[in-house]
């Protein structure tokens, strides 16, 4: 970068007479950003540390829990043996019925902000309505979710109604990656398109939306990855502690992975002797989530760096 | 005529994704009415003066106390002392990160911070009750290792990829010709960051903190699983607490159905989303009324 190098080379030589030192040595000073620099650094690094610790400890007493049988196996003995398959499959349905709901709702909410709205009050409200959507705790969205969808809607303890709360949950997220990458699409397209005489609604639909479908498409996944790892808005929604059978409906009450980590480490009858359990468990959905992630982060880092 | 039919068309378009954008806000009306319309009836049965500094919470004992008073402190403390270790990790990452990590060292470490965030929750609570509360047991020789210090590390790290990534943002559109104005008056580039980076984008960095809090104040599975669940204010940092949202997912699968126990957790579901909604109302004025310089987009 042509900044970073200017930036370089004016380090720690001020001019001769300036009034910045006020008394402090050149050297003090440089030694002040040495030591300084540092600290950020440290703090950067502890990031990195805290979450290598984190995986680390999970692999290390996650992996020999885990074998084809634990995946493909529903558990066994009152959950104390057996496999998590209910609950993967569980997390699975729940984190895609939610992106089936909220996905095409937030693409359609970032194009109306994008695309149509003009800066102004309806612009504004609706800005502060997603703000404080995205701040809503996720407990407060499962106290919703069994008012509105489980109680009022009678749709009772289901697949549903954990979906379309965790949809509401994801809403924000969606919006806000597809806001992004609306914005990353170049004017000139939209006016070249609009030029050739195609109306608004043509430009978006056969111009801006290709160009900008990569950018939405991993939002959905990171959307998808944040609704599967989530348990307090499904908690009462949706998920249950033991289900003898695969959800068979979308009115079916299912097990998550994150639901059965909870479960069996506060509040099984053998906490100790089912740890590689809950071991395996975290695993399972941490490699879930983060593999979502890490495909979505590449991906995406790829495609920036064709645009520019 | 075809102009005019392509026209209205456009224009039934336009209604259309005008409607769909409403989305949020009636989501958050529903969400405000149905906690509202199911945590009012509480109020028949104690006032509300009552219910928020009245310290006993016993609500299935016969007869029953809902005073939420040592929740919100619970919930409070524990934001506050999670935020005195985030707010610097991740304002001090985030100048890292925009000021003097090299392109390089910035690819890898922006996506590092992403991930901490997607960490999923129930795993760091996991994380804590199994591995870092029996340390901090032997560590301290406290009885418990589940306790307000251990929930504000796990908090604490779950926020700052918040504090950090929108920090960044501000920070690092922060327009290049006022460091080099800086640096060309002979400053340093620590003094430049200090003195005028930091000062330019602090509506930003504001804004990033109090999002922050108002995410581990909320934040549900970690303190359930690691503050201790004990319902008392809390007198020391190695105290076991139970914040509002551990209540709420402890006992509402056990609360009988639209009952005072049932109403008084809905109630504390309200408390609790107000503080969000202060949070948010507050780091939204920020962000508009001092301008941030650049084009950051917060």
């Amino acid at each position: 970068m042509e900044t970073e190098s200017t930036i370089q080379k004016n380090e720690g030589e001020p001019f001769e007479g300036s009034p910045m030192p006020a008394g402090r040595s050149k050297q003090s000073r440089r030694l002040r950003q040495n030591i300084i620099f540092g600290l950020l650094r440290i703090a950067a690094l502890i990031n990195g540390l805290a979450l290598a610790i984190i995986l680390w400890f999970m692999i290390a007493r996650g992996w020999r829990a885990i074998s084809w049988e634990f995946l493909t196996q529903a558990p066994t003995d009152s959950m104390t043996k057996g496999g998590i398959l209910p609950c993967i499959v569980g997390t699975l349905a729940l984190g895609i019925g939610a992106m089936i709901i909220a996905f095409p709702i937030g693409v359609a909410s970032a194009i109306f902000l994008n695309e149509y709205a003009r800066s102004g009050k309806v612009l504004r409200i609706i800005r502060l309505g997603i703000n404080n959507l995205a701040g809503v705790p996720s407990v407060v969205f499962g106290l919703f979710g069994l008012a509105f969808f489980v109680i009022w809607l009678d749709m009772g303890v289901s697949l549903i109604a954990g979906a379309l709360t965790l949809a509401a949950m994801s809403l924000p997220v969606i919006i806000g990656a597809s806001e992004e990458a609306l914005k990353s699409v170049p004017d000139t397209y939209r006016e070249a398109s609009l030029g050739l005489g195609a109306t608004k609604w043509q430009t978006i639909y056969r111009v801006v939306l290709p160009a900008a479908l990569p950018g939405i498409l991993t939002g959905g996944i990171l959307g998808l990855s944040r609704a599967a790892g989530e348990l307090a808005p499904v908690m009462f929604t949706a998920a249950v502690f033991f289900a003898p059978h695969l959800p068979s409906s979308i009115f079916s009450e299912v097990m998550t992975l994150p639901y059965h980590i909870y479960v069996l480490a506060t509040a099984g009858t053998e906490i100790e002797a089912t740890r590689p359990l809950q071991y395996g468990s975290a695993l399972v959905l941490i490699a879930l989530v983060l593999g979502m992630n890490l495909a979505a982060i590449i991906y995406r880092s790829r495609l920036r760096n064709r645009l520019s | 005529m075809a102009t005019l039919n392509s026209r209205t068309r456009e224009k039934i378009i336009k209604n259309i994704f005008f409607c769909v954008a409403l989305a949020c806000i009636i989501m958050l009306g529903l969400i405000t009415l149905f906690l509202f319309m199911e945590g009012i009836p509480i109020f028949d049965k104690v006032s509300i003066k009552n219910f928020v500094f009245g310290v006993y919470w016993y609500p299935t004992s016969e007869p029953p106390d809902f005073g939420i008073f040592a929740l919100i402190t619970g919930s409070i403390f524990v934001t506050l002392l999670s935020a005195a270790f985030s707010i610097p990790l991740g304002v001090m990452s985030a100048l890292y990160l925009a000021e003097i990590a090299k392109p390089k060292m910035r690819e890898i470490v922006k996506p590092m911070v992403e991930l901490i965030a997607s960490l999923p929750s129930v795993v760091i609570g996991f994380f804590g009750m199994v591995i870092v509360a029996p340390f901090l047991q032997d560590a301290f020789d406290i009885p418990t290792g589940l306790n307000l210090f251990n929930a504000a590390l796990m908090l604490a790290f779950m926020s700052v990829p918040t504090i950090c990534s929108i920090s960044e943002d501000a920070i690092y559109s922060v327009p290049n010709a006022l460091r080099e104005a800086s640096l060309a008056l002979g400053a340093t580039r620590l003094e430049t960051i200090m003195k005028v980076v930091l000062p330019a984008s602090i509506s930003g960095v504001s804004t990033a903190v109090i999002l922050g809090m108002s995410r581990a104040i909320g934040e549900t599975m970690v303190v359930l699983m690691v503050a201790g669940g004990a319902a008392m204010v809390p007198h020391s940092i190695f105290d076991p607490v139970r914040p509002m949202p551990a209540s709420i997912a402890a006992e509402m699968a056990e609360a009988p159905f639209r009952g005072d126990h049932y109403h008084a957790l809905f109630a504390t579901g309200v408390v609790l989303f107000l503080f969000t909604f202060v949070f948010n109302i507050v780091a939204d004025i920020i962000a508009n009324k001092y301008k941030q310089t650049g084009d950051a987009t917060l």
